[in-house]
């Protein structure tokens, strides 16, 4: 290598494989948004903490809603204040820069040292929210109207994006960004992450635990497979209340932190049914 | 080697342009691979994939374009990583001096020779090429046999891995669960301030109290509402039957969609008469001209069905086969006035895209814009109904 990056290989506590690092270290390198799908708990949002811990870089957060719009990561004219101040003589009217809030983005740019910028769920917004951020995110700079000023990014910060795929991004959108699709870890990853969040846990329980895992995600029809993030918290669940022994079976121990959906719950009770009835 | 890469991209349809090529160039100056094949592959992924329904396509490609390039090394590093386990940080200063005097092939000569010669794990050839690979002489040796050692220790060909194929399931032209047809559904909205006036217009209220010289003066405006109206006519039995599982699941997307302001299902036999029917059994009768009557130009409506009949089921007024009902026109006739009707109206097809030149299909697709019931399709569709202007069917 002739030149240094900040090459990124994951945390303690977030395990990574090559073809996330080489994803990641493409967007730092190539100052590009790094677009992040995945199943819902495979660590999306995650990444971005991991990133922000291994460089040393502020995290800032921008959590996408549905009524989100692109206006408001950039900043915001908080006019109803500045009326509300006109009129009882509070603060300084005439300073129109008092009422511009920047938002995420907006604090990103004018940040003095680079940052790491997460926008989770961008899918949750309107269709068009994307490409309102095409530019600001190609140029990295934007124009405040109200103060005549342009606000232009010293350092191009680290920009992280996930979707859960509940609307399709844009083409043009995707173009600019480089795309990273965060596969469900194998068994081996999945003893891995397990003992990074549990270290030291039984070895019986654990293979039992990964077996009803697996098992139950092997299950078709479930409309929510439970994922990494669900494993972790059932078995946080599981050594919390002292279980030691796990089966398979109608009576699964906190399966509540495992299925989260009434469909699911009922399609798990429908099996185990049959499942008894198949046993002579 | 890029370029021709790209066009075989393009072939399988992955969307990659000059964009793309120039961001991988400029990847690649920077030597994000790490000049190896399998950070290569990586780096490609993430910068030529937009989304997950690329990812088989780019696998299937990638391991077309380069297969071969590092197969006869395959069992050379097999062996090899497992003795370098544990490479040897630095160098004497002879093997050094010798390092630096090689030229690279004469390099990948003694390598190989040296590793023809070696059959076990022996100290001083490990030594030799371990710090050979890991060494900063990487660099100069990485189109040799060397970067294939110097990897991280994560031993898996790029090949290997885009051999693969585990991205399969995320394939666009495969046909759809419900999630997905949602998904593709939800695209057909559109929002409307209609009805009551009920929230707080701030811009509004802003601009008046200002007029009103600071007085407070509140205007309120009615709420955006989801204003999709959508029909789903549905071809039942017979020749559908295949299809059924797939047709039933697009109707639990449909009517379990949130963002639709009015749904209506009816479903039809083969062709669409006089007459649609409310129930699966096909007892109840709706006329369509009441169907017309009720429901306003601006519904969308949808049909699915395979168009798959006998001609005469089309062209005759007896094609029709409920023998209870006299039928006085053609089912070709009564396709077209629905389709005149509405403003944006699709067919949706299950029958694969193949089978329809030269039957009944072509003729039904010369009348409604016809689409194939995949992801991909469906999502034409939706593209098609939401469009404002009068756009272009689909060509055959």
């Amino acid at each position: 290598m002739t030149q240094t990056f900040n090459q990124f290989q994951g945390t303690q506590s977030y395990l990574t494989n090559d073809s996330l690092e080489a994803a990641v270290n493409c967007a730092i390198a190539l100052e590009r948004p790094l677009l992040l799908k995945g199943e819902p708990g495979t660590g999306k949002t995650l990444l971005a903490e991991a990133i922000s811990e291994a460089l040393q870089k502020p995290l800032l957060r921008w959590h996408v809603k549905s009524t989100t719009k692109a206006q408001d990561g950039l900043y915001v004219y908080d006019t109803v204040q500045r009326l509300y101040d006109a009129r009882f003589g509070d603060g300084d009217v005439k300073d129109i820069k008092n009422y511009i809030r920047l938002g995420p983005l907006g604090e990103a740019f004018s940040a003095s040292e680079r940052v790491v910028l997460l926008i989770d769920e961008v899918d949750k917004a309107d269709v068009e929210f994307p490409n309102d951020l095409l530019n600001e995110l190609d140029r990295m700079r934007f124009f405040i109207t109200e103060t005549r000023e342009e606000v232009v990014a010293q350092q191009r910060p680290i920009v992280l994006i996930t979707s859960n795929n509940e609307k399709e991004l844009p083409d043009a959108f995707l173009r600019r960004c480089v795309f990273h699709f965060i596969d469900f870890p194998d068994e081996d990853l999945m003893r891995q992450i397990v003992e990074v969040h549990h270290p030291g846990l039984d070895k019986k329980l654990l293979s039992q635990a990964m077996q009803i895992f697996y098992k139950l995600r092997n299950v078709d029809h479930f409309r929510k497979k439970p994922s990494t993030s669900e494993l972790i918290d059932w078995l946080s669940a599981l050594t919390s209340a002292g279980v030691k022994k796990i089966e398979w079976g109608a009576n699964l121990p906190f399966s509540g932190t495992l299925l989260k959906k009434e469909q699911d719950v009922q399609i798990f009770d429908a099996l185990m049914e049959r499942s008894r009835n198949w046993r002579p | 080697m890029l370029v021709p890469f790209l066009y075989a991209l393009r072939a399988e349809k992955v969307p990659v342009g000059t964009q793309e090529i120039l961001a991988l160039a400029e990847a690649l100056k920077k030597e994000l691979h790490g000049y190896s094949l399998l950070g290569f592959y990586h780096v490609a992924k993430s910068l030529l994939v937009h989304s997950e329904k690329h990812l088989d396509a780019f696998d299937r490609t990638f391991s077309r374009v380069f297969h071969g390039i590092e197969s006869q090394r395959e069992e050379l590093s097999k062996n090899l990583f497992d003795w370098l386990e544990n490479p040897v940080p630095f160098l004497d200063d002879e093997t050094r001096k010798m390092i630096e005097n090689l030229d690279p092939d004469e390099l990948q000569r003694l390598f190989e020779e040296r590793l023809k010669e070696q059959n076990e794990r022996h100290d001083g050839g490990n030594k030799w090429i371990g710090t050979g690979g890991s060494s900063p002489f990487g660099h100069s040796g990485a189109k040799q046999v060397g970067y294939r050692v110097g990897g991280q220790g994560r031993h898996r060909s790029a090949i290997k891995v885009a051999g693969e194929r585990r991205y399969q399931g995320y394939r666009s032209d495969q046909t759809l669960d419900i999630r997905q047809m949602s998904v593709a559904l939800k695209r057909l909205r559109a929002f409307e301030r209609a009805g009551q006036e009920e929230e707080l217009d701030l811009d509004a209220t802003v601009y008046e109290t200002a007029r009103n010289a600071g007085e407070l003066e509140v205007v309120l405006r009615p709420p955006r509402r989801h204003n999709t109206r959508v029909i789903l006519l549905m071809d039942i039995g017979g020749s559908m039957t295949p299809f059924s599982r797939l047709v039933s699941q697009l109707f639990s997307a449909a009517s379990k969609a949130a963002h639709f302001k009015e749904f209506k299902s009816y479903y039809f036999h083969n062709c669409i008469y006089s007459n649609v029917f409310t129930d699966i059994n096909l007892y109840q009768r709706f006329p369509i001209a009441r169907l017309m009557q009720e429901c306003r130009r601006d519904y969308k409506l949808i049909v699915v069905g395979d168009a798959l009949m006998a001609p005469y089921e089309l062209m005759s007024p007896k094609g029709a086969i409920f023998f209870d009902h006299e039928e006085t026109r053609t089912g070709i006739e009564c396709l077209k006035e629905m389709r005149d009707h509405f403003h944006r109206a699709v067919w949706l097809n299950p029958e694969p895209k193949k089978w329809w030149p030269n039957t009944t299909i072509e003729t039904v697709a010369s009348i409604f814009p016809m689409y194939n019931l995949t992801l991909d399709g469906l999502q034409d569709a939706v593209a098609f109904l939401m469009r404002q202007q009068n756009a272009p069917p689909p060509t055959l």
